[in-house]
């Protein structure tokens, strides 16, 4: 009786160790969640969704505080992939929050521009040059087209010109044909070989 | 004889090849303008290195390469820079690029020309000389030659020159098999001694004896004065649609399979087309840099033909040579099945350019409607990289990219063997492309969050310091304020007192210094105040 509540004691406190070491070794900082929502979200860090950021958004989706259909440069595949890693339900865009619109960049007016310097500290990602009374410009490569900084210009000196379509990031087509001769004669002309 | 291998699949398309081989290659006459797009290379656009206005001499640079993965552009002949904007080029976006114009000035001067002797410079010499010469791949794909030159750890043991020209109607690098057998055998020999290979072995198709003859009787009178030429081989391969790709091509010859995601120089084989030989012999052997090609012109024409075209000149003065019949609706630049369509005919012939088709509604059936796919899997017995095409289309067709590419997606070479064999006409190779550029797209756009992501970070981290220490400085100046204020001081020792004492009559003597030295600028002060006054403002 005795030999078995020390087996049983024993096992007890070797488990207990166990668990322990493991608590200590394989602890993680922070919620991992919360990372593998912010590496899906675009980082344009624009606030849309309401929240000062990507990552506090991210937080918030964690938490079960916020809705995946609240990030509008995310796109529609955006609130799939959130859908996909949270296990939810996909959710179209609500009506609250702004309508997905094409890739754009900043661009300042130089020849209007003051030098005022508050674009520059509304910037999330430190992608305007310049300093006071200087006339500031873009970093058209670092810009993720949040568009903050347009409100803050007191001269409307910043437009956001949507992306253009050039050479070097034209992307292949869906292939779009219809199922009948007509049509099958313009997929013919896009050049695929029959 | 030596021992080849087979790749799987392939299909039997017909050649059409022999209508535009009848007559040798035929020089076309200078044309009235040149439009030489900068970008006629993979990688990076050249940056242009001429203004508007200038006159350059044939040869010169007018494209500096601007990358890694770049290369050069030069004037074709000599003549003035007319204009350096956007045109139209062939590119399948049908959109413009930066191209130089040139009005050639009949002269045909050339600037400075340094042949070197190769044997007396490094590799490395030699594919800087082939970098500012714009050598690039003439097979179609104009990726930089000096770039596959670079080898890495792995010896390279076998050069393949790549003469099979698989596709269909496509007969430039046969005719100039042909006519200059001897100057691609030079040029393999300058490729081997970049690389340090053992072997040379050109590919060429069995479907082409002529220019199979040319290169053995190149190779045999070569060798008898130069032993080097001896480990030159010949190789007549099986006609099968693709055997010309790379891969394929290192299949057959040497039995080696390329793994994927891997490069042929990572199994000791490089390989280039007998073109590109030819143009690093003309780069090396009489400094002559890629400035101009053989491109046949085929198809719906009265006469079918190739020619040595200048880079630059549009491709309607080449199908007004060649007799375009009235009935083409549409032009492919390239083969049948792997070729682009031109967004117009006034469009340059460039590096890339080997070939352009008229086409008409005769040569080229309008496709059938395309059906659903019914897994009859014909696709996966013609594939020849070994692929499941029926499910690379569902995936594509689907958007499911991550998928695509487990299922090896970017090991696809876009040959469109499934296309054709396809009983449905479904355009498998356009899904395939679609679905390369999206998760290409992808990448780069993942890359570009992560670069907002670090820097977003940076900013909060120095925007919460800078608050820190304007809050740390705020303290410690109330601290001292508040210090001076109360005068308050902890309870003295004895030593410390005494000390204290003499710092105090110190200070004393100091302060009084001070004041009486103060007390004179302050008497010459209104003195400045008058000059001042006096300066006009």
């Amino acid at each position: 009786m005795l030999s078995a509540l020390l087996v049983m004691a024993a096992i007890a406190v070797v488990l207990g160790a166990v668990l322990g070491f493991a608590a200590i070794k394989f602890h993680t900082e922070g919620n991992p969640l919360v990372d593998n929502i912010d590496a899906i979200l675009p980082q344009t860090q624009c606030g849309q969704c309401s929240y000062p950021g990507c990552k506090p958004y991210a937080t918030a989706i964690a938490a079960g505080e916020a809705d995946i259909n609240r990030c509008p440069p995310g796109g529609v595949e955006g609130i799939q992939k959130l859908a996909d890693l949270l296990g939810v339900e996909f959710k179209p865009f609500g009506n609250d929050t702004a309508a997905p619109k094409p890739k754009s960049v900043a661009y300042i007016d130089e020849s209007t521009c003051i030098g005022c310097t508050l674009c520059i500290q509304a910037c999330p990602v430190d992608a305007i040059v310049g300093a006071a009374k200087q006339m500031h410009t873009i970093i058209a490569a670092e810009c993720t087209g949040c568009e903050l900084c347009v409100a803050p210009c007191p001269v409307d000196c910043i437009s956001m010109p949507v992306i253009e379509e050039k050479i070097s990031n034209w992307k292949w087509k869906y292939p779009v044909y219809d199922l009948n001769v007509t049509a099958a004669t313009q997929t013919a002309k896009t050049g695929m070989p029959h | 004889m030596r021992k080849l291998y087979r790749f799987h699949g392939g299909i039997h398309p017909p050649s059409n090849k022999t209508q535009s081989t009848q007559t040798p290659i035929e020089q076309v006459p200078l044309p009235g303008k040149l439009i030489v797009p900068l970008q006629q290379h993979a990688g990076e656009i050249a940056k242009p290195v001429v203004q508007i206005g200038d006159r350059v001499l044939k040869g010169q640079l007018i494209g500096m390469p601007d990358g890694f993965v770049s290369s050069a552009v030069h004037a074709p002949t000599s003549g003035t820079i007319d204009a350096i904007d956007m045109q139209l080029i062939a590119h399948p976006s049908g959109l413009p690029n930066l191209c130089a114009t040139l009005i050639p000035d009949g002269k045909d001067e050339w600037g400075v020309r340094e042949p070197v002797d190769f044997r007396s410079h490094n590799p490395a010499e030699l594919q800087h000389l082939l970098r500012m010469a714009g050598v690039v791949g003439l097979g179609g794909a104009v990726f930089p030659s000096d770039i596959k030159l670079r080898t890495g750890k792995q010896k390279i043991t076998t050069l393949i020159l790549n003469g099979a020209e698989c596709e269909p109607y496509i007969s430039c690098d046969d005719m100039l098999m042909r006519e200059r057998a001897a100057q691609i055998i030079e040029g393999a020999e300058m490729l081997r001694f970049m690389l340090d290979a053992n072997e040379v072995l050109i590919g060429v198709e069995d479907n082409k004896p002529q220019a199979i003859a040319a290169l053995q009787h190149a190779i045999s009178e070569l060798g008898a004065d130069d032993q080097e030429y001896n480990c030159h081989e010949v190789v007549a391969i099986p006609t099968i649609y693709p055997g010309g790709s790379a891969k394929q091509l290192i299949r057959v010859l040497t039995g080696l399979e390329v793994p994927s995601g891997k490069l042929p120089t990572d199994i000791g084989v490089q390989s280039f087309n007998v073109a590109t030989a030819y143009t690093v012999y003309r780069a090396l052997a009489h400094g002559e840099p890629v400035l101009s090609r053989i491109v046949t012109i085929a198809g719906n024409v009265r006469r079918p033909q190739n020619y040595e075209v200048l880079i630059g000149t549009p491709i309607d003065a080449l199908l007004a040579l060649s007799e375009l019949l009235p009935d083409t609706d549409r032009y492919i630049m390239g083969g049948p099945m792997m070729g682009m369509p031109l967004p117009g005919v006034h469009v340059p012939a460039v590096k890339a350019t080997n070939c352009v088709i008229a086409a008409s509604p005769f040569l080229f059936p309008p496709a059938p409607p395309a059906m659903p796919c019914i897994r009859c899997t014909r696709c996966v017995e013609v594939c020849p990289v070994d692929l499941q095409p029926q499910d690379l289309f569902w995936f594509a067709q689907s958007r499911e990219f991550g998928r695509a590419q487990l299922f090896n997606l970017f090991d696809c070479i876009e040959c469109g063997a499934c296309s054709y064999v396809c009983p449905s006409h479904i355009p498998l190779v356009q899904y395939y492309r679609f679905a390369k550029s999206e998760i290409r797209a992808r990448e780069q756009d993942k890359n570009l969050a992560d670069q907002a992501r670090e820097r977003h970070d940076y900013r909060e981290y120095r925007v919460e310091r800078e608050k820190r220490e304007k809050a740390e400085k705020l303290a410690a100046r109330e601290k001292a304020a508040l210090a001076a204020k109360t005068g308050s001081q902890p309870p003295l020792t004895a030593g410390q007192k005494a000390e204290q004492a003499g710092i105090e009559a110190s200070r004393a003597h100091i302060l009084a210094v001070a004041q009486s030295e103060v007390g004179q600028p302050e008497a010459g002060q209104p003195e400045i105040g008058q000059t001042d006054a006096g300066v006009p403002k």
